[in-house]
């Protein structure tokens, strides 16, 4: 059993710092709980124990010799599937992949490894993180421990469930459509979008290259800006990275005031579709915000109520020219070279075997909505009402220093619920899309449970680099969750032997 | 099959072709388009890659800087407008040539569009109108290894990404009307002018063997008087200034005797055989991709201010024309020789002929006459026969020193072209110095005049002209090692008439 598991990652530096813990011993602790609960909850893909072990070994020498590499120097982090890393795999949770290992690292993972941290292994996700619920992996689905019989949110529901499961205290994510912020909601996690171009997207498998965002995912709000601060900043290798530093977001995040500040309710989130306890939870999450100070107004963004169909246009369209470098040719699966199979037919098999039905579904939708003729009318249609909802945001902005509504419309929803229905499954990231449409900054903080005893989430947005509001609200309400009732994860039933001590 | 064919002559009688020319120039930066590997030409396969030029998952591009320079600066020296604000777009298909089965390119956003230049032939000018040009990416290099070395039939195929990612401009025309029987010649001059302008620019090396200058030909011909343009081919990579000029000759020819047969043109690309001039069927654009378009949403759109641009035009190189003027005048020569030097592709060649230190008119001598022919015979552009302006400047000072005839002279350049070495050096090999040991030529010149009786009188006898016999008899003696001139004089002093 272990008390650190369930700790921070800012605590845990402090104990690192302090001496009174070595990172062999922390990462060993992570290692166990993984042993023990990943086969429940299968958010990791692949553990790397013999790296992580050697890479603590390192951070602890670094650190006997005064050198350390930054605040979360020897902690321990899971990275979603879709990040390259050299030395593991990334299969993006597709059978194409299986078994590939770049050559190369991603911005992100070479700043985390500049900095310290002790890669633990690499998580479950959605196919090429096509999905709100993991169950489009081609490994199976990662579980959500809230309730093992419920999905963990998606794409990225192998770091909310590993990390909400205390198998790591940091995760790696990736955002399209909400494939941050969502799993983050329904396990009671934070989870962050940064402002588009804020973290480097090189070596991120793109899904949808004008949507996709890294961004950190982890149990408190102060443990994502930490991280968000080491992996953030302008990359020369993305040319949409922002040249302009980054706010300073672990001081935001311990500001844990909000006087004065202007938020939005944004009046389209709520209503049909969305489940009770949900609306409930936001509604005392905003008087909250208005009992600290904050000064509630609501806006009206019309145009939202045409971003998810203009992001299923969108990101298909883009998506269908990203994955079309899956050909067998060069890496990756090929099936069907059995000498008498030309190049053609090899490609036509491997992708017809390789991708799974929701990759394909996709594939076809964006390759129709960018063919002669069509093109206008999907593709362009598509990016005009992007812009009109990014108008909304520059009218709601123009009032307000953030917005709030409820992360996604529902609390998790069980396996197979919606794996039939495709629409069912595109409506949890009602909310989540317009901010990736608009390439805003946004989150999504824990702020209490349904009567059912699951997790509800509340997304802050605000304007482009200006992530550090979000951080702020978010330190803020996590302050008034913890005075209140304590951490909410501690709340979850535990998972047969896990070794979570809270 | 045979091609039918109409008579060149026949197809003006009853056509006006139409010319659209797809010039690609790979920029000679020192990196590829969007990464830094080199871009070296020839070295082993696979080994100037990264994982953006190869495509891998995840990998981003960013755009060269320097490329974009040079993209500007051909489009000012095209007189193109310079777009302020322009996006990549992705080309999607399928091909393995492609790591990322889409090319990036630039496609309704061109950085440079509206210009025009103006080429001669015959004395004649012609104006070209440019539609745009724009940059892109190249893809990688198919080899198909078996017996046809064409993809159907192949055993196997190699592809070497070295050439993935390099940098090229892709320059269009508009329609180019109005040039009757001189549409072949039009086409290699307007081809010649860009190699001029890459040149002059120093933004490409244009080795059309190499590639770095790639024409793609296309042609329709509509009925003598018609408003309204045929049915175009497209013709592929058509790799030298003379195969321009027979590529575009051949489809005229073809595509009138189709159409004089009440035949239909089917719009395709074609390929160009340099072993008999003839073109062939491609891939059929009527079972055209669908190359579905869009901004590329990996990188950010190009917006050189208008401080740049100008800064840019203002450090132009002096323009083909102008040139062209200037060392007209220089030289001393008229515009229709001046037209004649530039078809020949012997400006450059010149200029840093007479750089070298010979006379503008021996310059052009060599190049035009003696060393033109020898490229005609061989198949190969003038600059690519082997022989340097360097090695034309010090046979022709040789001449000047009377240490060479003019005959000897060619023999020289035979020994150049043959690889062996410096003029001086292929004199020595050779022994082409002339003779100036008179005692030799005295013994020579004695053995002919004893030879020659008759002629001998003759000339004794006041019939000075005569004398000529005697030297090409004196010459071939000799072996031609001899200068002329002091035979004639040898000669006539011998025999009393000098």
């Amino acid at each position: 059993m272990s008390e650190l598991i369930t700790k921070s990652a800012s605590e845990l530096a402090d104990l690192l710092a302090d001496g009174q813990i070595k990172s062999v011993e922390l990462t060993r602790a992570h290692l166990e709980q993984i042993q023990a609960v990943n086969p429940k909850v299968n958010a990791f893909l692949h553990v790397d124990a013999d790296g992580a072990l050697a890479a603590a070994a390192d951070s602890d020498a670094r650190r006997a010799r005064g050198e350390v590499g930054s605040a979360l120097d020897g902690i321990p982090i899971a990275i979603k599937d879709n990040f390259c890393t050299t030395g593991m795999p990334t299969t993006c949770g597709s059978r194409m992949l299986e078994g590939w290992v770049p050559p190369y690292d991603a911005t992100a993972v070479q700043r985390l490894k500049e900095a310290g941290l002790v890669i633990l292994g690499k998580t479950n996700m959605d196919e090429f993180a096509m999905g709100s619920s993991t169950e489009t992996s081609a490994f199976g689905p990662s579980r959500n421990p809230w309730d093992l019989e419920r999905v963990p949110g998606g794409s990225g529901g192998g770091s909310s469930a590993a990390v909400a499961a205390c198998l790591t205290p940091l995760a790696l994510g990736s955002d399209t459509g909400g494939s941050i912020r969502q799993p983050g909601a329904v396990t009671g996690t934070v989870g962050v979008k940064p402002t588009y171009g804020g973290v480097s997207r090189y070596g991120v498998v793109a899904m949808a290259s004008s949507l996709d965002q890294p961004g950190p995912v982890t149990r408190t709000v102060l443990d994502s800006a930490l991280l968000h601060e080491i992996i953030g900043g302008h990359d020369p290798m993305d040319s949409t990275s922002i040249a302009q530093s980054l706010p300073a977001l672990a001081d935001a995040a311990q500001r844990c005031d909000v006087r004065g500040l202007k938020v939005g309710v944004v009046k389209e989130f709520g209503g049909e579709g969305y489940e009770p306890d949900v609306e409930a939870r936001f509604a005392e999450a905003v008087q909250w915000l208005q009992d600290g100070g904050a000064e509630v107004v609501e806006v009206s963004c019309p145009h939202f109520e045409y971003a998810l169909a203009a992001y299923y246009l969108i990101m298909p369209a883009e998506l269908s020219s990203n994955l079309a470098r899956f050909d067998a040719v060069r890496y990756g699966l090929r099936l069907g070279d059995d000498g008498r199979n030309g190049m053609e037919a090899v490609t036509a098999i491997t992708r017809g075997q390789g991708f799974g039905k929701e990759a394909k579904r996709r594939l076809i939708i964006g390759t129709y909505a960018l063919s002669s003729g069509y093109h206008d009318q999907f593709y362009g249609s598509a990016q005009k009402v992007r812009t009109l909802v990014a108008g909304d945001f520059d009218r709601a902005f123009a009032q307000c220093d953030v917005l709030v509504s409820p992360t996604t419309p529902t609390v998790a929803f069980k396996l197979g619920e919606r794996t039939g229905d495709p629409m069912a499954m595109y409506k949890a990231d009602l909310c989540t899309i317009p901010s990736n449409l608009a390439g805003n900054a946004s989150a999504s903080f824990p702020i209490g449970l349904s009567a059912a005893g699951l997790p509800v989430g509340l997304q802050v947005i605000a304007p482009p680099m200006a992530d550090d509001r979000c951080y702020q609200v978010g330190g803020f309400i996590e302050a008034k969750v913890e005075s209140d009732t304590g951490p909410l994860l501690a709340k979850a039933a535990p998972i047969v032997g896990s070794k979570a001590v809270w | 099959m045979m091609t039918e064919l109409m008579e060149f002559n026949e197809v003006l009688e009853h056509f006006d072709p139409a010319l659209g020319l797809e010039v690609h120039v790979e920029l000679s930066t020192a990196s590829k388009m969007f990464c830094g590997c080199s871009t070296e030409f020839g070295a082993e396969p696979n080994t100037q890659v990264c994982p953006v030029c190869l495509g891998l998952p995840g990998a981003l591009p960013v755009v060269n800087a320097k490329a974009v320079e040079s993209a500007i600066r051909i489009g000012l020296a095209l007189g193109c407008e310079i777009a302020p604000w322009g996006r990549f777009a992705r080309k999607n298909y399928f091909y393995p040539d492609m790591t990322k089965n889409f090319q990036t390119s630039q496609y309704d956003e061109p950085i440079a569009f509206d210009g025009r230049v103006e080429v001669e032939v015959d004395g004649e000018s012609y104006v070209i109108e440019i539609e745009r040009a724009h940059m892109e990416e190249d893809a990688g290099k198919l080899t198909h290894v078996g017996a046809t070395g064409r993809i159907h039939g192949a055993d196997y195929s190699v592809i070497d990404y070295n050439r993935a990612g390099m940098p090229l401009i892709e320059i269009v025309t508009k329609p180019i009307l109005g040039t009757g029987a001189k549409a072949p010649q039009v086409a290699r001059a307007y081809v010649a002018l860009l190699r001029d302008l890459m040149r002059a620019l120093d933004v490409s090396d244009v080795r059309m063997e190499q590639g770095s200058l790639r024409c793609d030909a296309n042609v329709s011909l509509a009925p003598k008087g018609s408003a309204e343009l045929g049915t175009r081919t497209e013709t592929k990579n058509v790799n030298s200034l003379r195969s321009i000029e027979r590529a575009v000759t051949f489809e005229m020819r073809r595509q009138a005797a189709i159409l004089a047969g009440g035949g239909r043109v089917l719009q395709e690309t074609r390929h160009f055989h340099e072993g008999d001039g003839s073109t062939s069927p491609g891939r059929s654009k009527e079972e055209a991709q669908d190359y579905r378009y869009f901004a590329e949403p990996d990188l950010v759109p190009v917006a050189p201010s208008k401080e740049w641009i100008e800064e840019l035009r203002a450090s132009l190189p002096e323009p083909p024309a102008a040139r062209r003027k200037r060392l007209a005048a220089a030289w001393e020569v008229d515009e229709k020789t001046m037209a004649a030097i530039v078809a020949a592709g012997a400006l450059e060649l010149i200029e840093a002929t007479v750089a070298a230190g010979a006379s503008p008119q021996s310059a052009r001598k060599w190049w035009l006459s003696e060393l033109a022919r020898r490229a005609n015979e061989a198949g190969v552009e003038l600059e690519d026969l082997g022989v340097n302006p360097a090695d034309v400047a010090a046979t022709q000072e040789l001449v000047d020193k009377g240490e060479l005839t003019d005959k000897l002279a060619r023999a020289v350049f035979d020994g150049i072209i043959a690889g062996e070495g410096s003029p001086t050096e292929v004199v020595e090999r050779r022994g082409l110095r002339v003779v100036s040991d008179e005692g030799a030529l005295g013994e020579a010149i004695d053995s002919v005049i004893a030879a020659s009786p008759d002629v001998a009188e003759k000339v004794r006898g006041g019939k000075v002209q005569a004398v000529g016999a005697l030297i090409g008899q004196v010459m071939k003696a000799m072996h031609g090692q001899a200068d002329a001139a002091r035979v004639r004089e040898l000669l006539l002093e011998r025999l009393g008439v000098g």
